[in-house]
C-alpha cells in the first residue's frame, strides 16, 4: 500500500494540486469568481493530503529496511534503531526537502481550517501563493531530488547514517526549525495577497501576526534545540559557531523578530504598513536563502550534505522567482497603500519602529559577515572567513541600545508618550538594573559582559514591573490584582514573558563569556583541579552497544572534599561508518555547567593515560532556557482571546466586504 | 507632530543605525578577517606572527605525535598541499574526524622558526572530500590525475615525481 511508488505517485499528485491551487484561485479572484476561488480551501487540504501519503510512504520504506530505495539505502542500515530510522527520514537531503513541502502543505490546510473568517477573496489568494511556493519546491523534490529512487541490483545493507545525528535533539531539530523557515511563508502569502488586493488594514494586522508569532516561536525553539544540540554533542563546548547555517536561521529570525513587533504597529495603529508587509517579504526570501544556502554547496559548511550544481541552478531559479517577483510587485503596488495614524517619536509606535531598525541593522550586519567571505571567493579568488570575533564586535553594540529600548518601550502609551510619567514608571526597574550591574561587576569580567548582563536584568526588571503596575500593585486590594490580572490581555502577558526570555538568554550568553576550561592528560586515580573543583579520574571501561563500541570514563567531581557529582562521557566507535563520536557528560544545577569530555587513550594496561577535557560553564542552561521562554511567551500572545474569538474578526469581514 | 516631522525623526534614526552598524563592520572585518593558506603559500610569504591564518592541507600520513606537556596534551603532525609542508602544533583534544592522509582545516598562528601552533582543529565530515586548492595543485603538478582513480596518500606528495603519478 505504502511503497515508494506509491509515495512518488503521491508526490506528483501533489505537485499537480499544488499548480491548480496556485492558479484557479488566483484567476478566480481576478475574474471574481466566487467558485473558482472557494476551491481553494478544498485544494489546500487534498494537497495536504497526497504530501502526507507520499511522506509516510517514505517513512514506511525507511522502516521496512528497503535498500532498494536509493534514499533508504545511503542513509539507513538494519541495525539502526528504529526511533533514528524514522528520524533518519528527514536527516538527509531528498528528505528534508519533502519534510519541507509537508509543512509548507500543513501551514496550507491550517489557512483553510483557521482561516474560515477571512474574506474569500483574500483566503483564495493567500492560498494561491502558498500553493504556487509549493509546487515549485516539489517540482524540485520531484524533478532534481527525489527520494522515491530505486537502485538496482538493491545491496543487502544500508551505508547507515551519520552517527553524530543519532541523536534525540537532533532528530526533532529540523521538523521544528522547517516549522519555523516555512511557517513565514504564511505571512508572505498574506503580504503578496495584500499587494495583490492593494489594501493593508488593521483586520490585515490582526490576522496576519498569529502566524508570524506562530512561525517565530518555532524557528526560535528551533534555533535554541540547534544550539543545544551543538553544545552537548559535538563536544567543543561551544554553542554558536557562526557558522553560515546556524546564520542562515538566525537572519529570519532577526527579521521575523521585527516582523512580530511591526504588525503590532499595524494592528493597534494601521501604522507602517508597507515597511509590514516588505518584512513579511523579506523574511520568507531570507528562509529559502537560508535552505537555499544549507541545501546548495555554495557556502560550504559542517552541515551542507548536497553539493550537486544541478540542484543548486534549479533553487537558484525558484529562489529568483519567488524572491523576485514579490519585490517586483511590492515595487509596483505599495505605492499605492496609504499610511496611516501620527505619532511621536517618544511613545510606543515610536520605540517599535527604534525596535525595527536596531534589529534589521543587526540583520544587515550578520548578512554582510555571512555573504562577504564566499563573494570575496567568487571574485577575488582569496579564501578568507570571519568568525566569531567579527560577529561579536560587529553585533554587540548594536544590541546594547535594543536591550535598553526593550525596557523602555513596553512602558510607553500609544501616540504621544510623557516623559516624566513614564520615568516614574520605569523608576523600580532603573534601580533593580543598577543592583543588577553591581552583581554583574562582581560576577562577570570584561566591559561588554558586565554592560549586557546589566541590561539584560533591566529588561528582565523593567518587563516584571511593568506588569505588577497594570495589575495594579501596591494601590489595590488582592482580589483586585487578580481580577486585573486575568483581564490584562494574554498578549501583554506574552509581550513580557517573551521580553523576560530575550533577558535570561542574554545572561546566559555573559555568563558563558566567563567559561573555563583545562585539558589535561592523566592516568586513572589522578586528580586536576578547575576553578575550585577537583575533577577525579576514577576508572574507565570499555564496553558494546548495538551499532558502537564505547569507551566509558568515570571522572568525580568534589568540591572542598565534598563530592558533587560523578560524570560519565564516553567515546564511542562506529565500525560501519569507521566514525567515531564523543558522548559529553554534563551535570548541572541550572546555574552552573560542569562538562566533561574523554579523549584519546594513550598506552595500555596500568600505565594508561587518558586526555579529558574539562570545562566549567556559568549560566549555560540560561541560554536555551530562555529561548524556550520566549517561545512559551509567544505561544500565550497566541491564545489571546482577541485572536482566538471569531467576533471582531467577524465584524471587520463585515466591514471589509461593505468596503 | 506633522507627518514630515515624524519622517525626519525616523530618517534621521535609520541613517543614525545604518552608518553606526557599516562603522562597526568594517572595523571589525579591518581587524577580525582570516586569511586561508596553504603550506606553500606559509612557507613563501610567512604571515605576522600576531595575525591568526586557516591552514588547510592533508595530515601527512605517519607524521602525527603526542607528547604530554605539563600534564597536558601535545599534538603535532604536518599539513601538506603536495608542494610544501608545515608542522602544526596543537594543545587539545583532535576533533573525532581528524584522521592521517585526510584534510584538515588549523586556525591560529605562525611561529618564528615557521612552526604554526593552532588554537582549533576542524576536520571535514566528508571522509572524500579535498579542499579545491589542494586538489587542484596536484593536478596542476601533475602528482594525481582524477582519471586514474582516487588521490595518491598525503605523505607521498611532498617527495614524488610528477611521472610516477598515475602510472
Amino acid at each position: 500500500m505504502f511503497g515508494p511508488e506509491q509515495g512518488h505517485f503521491a508526490l506528483a499528485l501533489a505537485c499537480v494540486l499544488a499548480l491548480i491551487q496556485f492558479v484557479v484561485p488566483l484567476w478566480g479572484a481576478h475574474k471574481r469568481n466566487a467558485r473558482l476561488v472557494a476551491m481553494a480551501p478544498f485544494l489546500a487540504v487534498s494537497q495536504l493530503l497526497a504530501l502526507a501519503i507520499s511522506f509516510f510512504s517514505l517513512i514506511m520504506c525507511a522502516v521496512h529496511d528497503d535498500f532498494s530505495v536509493q534514499n533508504v539505502a545511503a542513509n539507513s542500515a538494519a541495525s539502526k534503531p528504529l526511533l533514528y530510522k524514522i528520524t533518519g527520514v528527514w536527516g538527509n537531503h531528498e528528505g528534508s526537502v519533502l519534510l519541507w513541502t509537508l509543512i509548507l502543505g500543513v501551514c496550507g490546510a491550517a489557512v483553510s481550517a483557521f482561516g474560515r473568517n477571512l474574506p474569500d477573496i483574500l483566503r483564495g489568494r493567500v492560498l494561491a501563493i502558498l500553493g504556487g511556493v509549493s509546487a515549485g519546491f516539489q517540482l524540485f523534490c520531484l524533478l532534481t531530488s527525489n527520494p522515491f529512487d530505486r537502485v538496482f541490483p538493491a545491496p543487502m545493507d544500508g551505508q547507515g547514517m551519520n552517527p553524530l545525528l543519532q541523536d534525540p535533539g537532533l532528530a526533532f531539530h529540523p521538523p521544528i526549525l522547517y516549522t519555523g523557515y516555512v511557517g513565514f511563508a504564511v505571512p508572505f502569502a498574506f503580504a503578496v495577497a495584500a499587494l495583490l488586493e492593494g489594501r493593508v488594514d488593521a483586520a490585515w494586522g490582526r490576522w496576519v501576526r498569529p502566524w508570524a508569532v506562530a512561525a517565530w516561536c518555532f524557528l526560535t525553539c528551533g534555533i535554541a534545540l540547534g544550539s543545544w544540540w551543538s553544545y552537548y554533542v559535538l563536544g567543543w563546548g561551544g554553542y554558536w559557531f557562526w557558522d553560515p547555517v546556524e546564520n542562515a536561521s538566525l537572519i529570519p529570525w532577526l527579521t521575523g523578530t521585527a516582523l512580530v513587533h511591526s504588525a503590532i504597529v499595524v494592528e493597534k495603529r494601521e501604522g507602517l504598513k508597507i515597511w509590514t508587509v516588505l518584512l513579511a517579504i523579506a523574511t520568507f526570501s531570507f528562509s529559502l536563502s537560508g535552505t537555499f544556502l544549507v541545501r546548495s554547496g555554495i557556502l560550504n559548511s559542517v552541515h551542507a550534505f548536497a553539493n550537486d550544481p544541478a540542484r543548486g541552478v534549479f533553487i537558484l531559479a525558484l529562489l529568483a522567482l519567488v524572491i523576485g517577483g514579490s519585490l517586483a510587485l511590492f515595487a509596483w503596488r505599495a505605492p499605492s497603500l496609504t499610511s496611516g495614524g501620527l505619532f511621536s517619536p517618544v511613545s510606543r509606535e515610536g520605540s517599535l519602529v527604534l525596535n525595527n531598525i536596531l534589529l534589521c541593522s543587526i540583520c544587515a550586519v550578520v548578512v554582510t559577515g555571512t555573504m562577504y567571505p564566499p563573494f570575496m571567493q567568487l571574485l577575488a579568488g582569496r579564501t578568507i572567513s570571519v568568525g566569531k570575533p567579527f560577529f561579536d564586535a560587529a553585533t554587540i553594540p548594536l544590541t546594547i541600545p535594543l536591550l535598553l529600548a526593550m525596557g523602555v518601550g513596553t512602558a510607553l502609551p500609544w501616540k504621544r508618550a510623557q516623559l516624566a510619567r513614564t520615568f516614574s514608571h520605569l523608576f523600580v526597574a532603573a534601580i533593580i538594573a543598577a543592583v543588577g550591574l553591581v552583581l554583574c561587576f562582581w560576577k562577570f569580567s570584561g566591559a561588554l559582559p558586565i554592560a549586557c548582563g546589566a541590561l539584560a536584568i533591566w529588561v528582565i526588571a523593567a518587563s516584571v514591573t511593568d506588569i505588577l503596575r497594570r495589575v495594579g500593585l501596591g494601590h489595590s486590594s488582592m482580589s483586585d490584582m487578580v481580577a486585573r490580572a486575568r483581564n490584562l490581555p494574554r498578549s501583554s502577558w506574552g509581550a513580557a514573558l517573551a521580553h523576560i526570555g530575550a533577558g535570561i538568554t542574554v545572561l546566559g550568553l555573559c555568563g558563558m563569556s566567563g567559561a573555563q576550561h583545562a585539558i589535561v592528560e592523566i592516568h586513572v586515580g589522578e586528580t586536576r583541579s578547575l576553578a575550585g573543583d577537583d575533577w577525579t579520574l576514577l576508572n574507565v571501561h570499555d564496553y558494546a552497544g548495538p551499532n558502537y563500541r564505547a569507551m566509558q570514563a568515570d571522572i568525580a567531581i568534589r568540591h572542598n572534599g565534598k563530592l558533587i557529582t560523578t560524570l560519565h562521557p564516553e567515546k564511542r566507535d562506529f565500525t560501519t561508518q569507521n566514525q567515531t563520536t564523543t558522548e559529553v557528560a554534563i551535570h548541572t544545577n541550572f546555574i552552573t555547567d560542569l562538562y566533561g569530555v574523554v579523549g584519546d587513550r594513550h598506552g595500555t594496561g596500568a600505565n594508561a593515560t587518558y586526555v579529558l577535557r574539562l570545562h566549567r560553564n556559568p549560566l549555560a542552561p540560561w541560554m536555551w532556557l530562555g529561548g524556550l521562554v520566549m517561545a512559551i511567551g509567544g505561544a500565550f500572545s497566541l491564545s489571546d482571546r482577541r485572536l482566538r474569538v471569531g467576533a471582531p474578526k467577524r465584524a471587520a469581514a463585515r466591514n471589509m466586504a461593505q468596503a | 507632530m506633522t507627518r514630515k516631522t515624524r519622517r525626519l525623526w525616523i530618517v534621521i534614526a535609520c541613517l543614525a543605525c545604518i552608518s553606526s552598524a557599516a562603522a562597526l563592520t568594517l572595523r571589525a572585518f579591518s581587524s577580525n578577517i582570516v586569511f586561508f593558506m596553504a603550506p606553500s603559500q606559509v612557507k613563501a610569504n610567512p604571515p605576522a606572527p600576531d595575525r591568526t591564518i586557516r591552514l588547510g592541507g592533508m595530515v601527512m600520513a605517519g607524521s602525527l605525535h603526542r607528547i604530554t606537556e605539563n600534564g597536558a596534551p601535545v599534538n603535532s603532525f604536518n599539513v601538506t598541499d603536495g608542494q610544501a609542508a608545515v608542522e602544526v602544533h596543537y594543545t587539545g583534544i583532535l576533533p573525532d574526524l581528524f584522521r592521517e592522509g585526510q584534510s584538515v582545516v588549523a586556525l591560529g598562528t605562525v611561529q618564528k622558526n615557521g612552526g604554526f601552533t593552532a588554537s582549533e582543529v576542524l576536520a571535514k565530515h566528508d571522509e572524500t572530500y579535498m579542499p579545491k586548492e589542494v586538489a587542484e595543485e596536484l593536478k596542476r603538478t601533475g602528482k594525481w590525475d582524477p582519471r586514474f582513480g582516487k588521490a595518491p596518500d598525503a605523505a607521498s606528495w611532498d617527495t614524488m615525481t610528477a611521472k610516477k603519478a598515475g602510472g
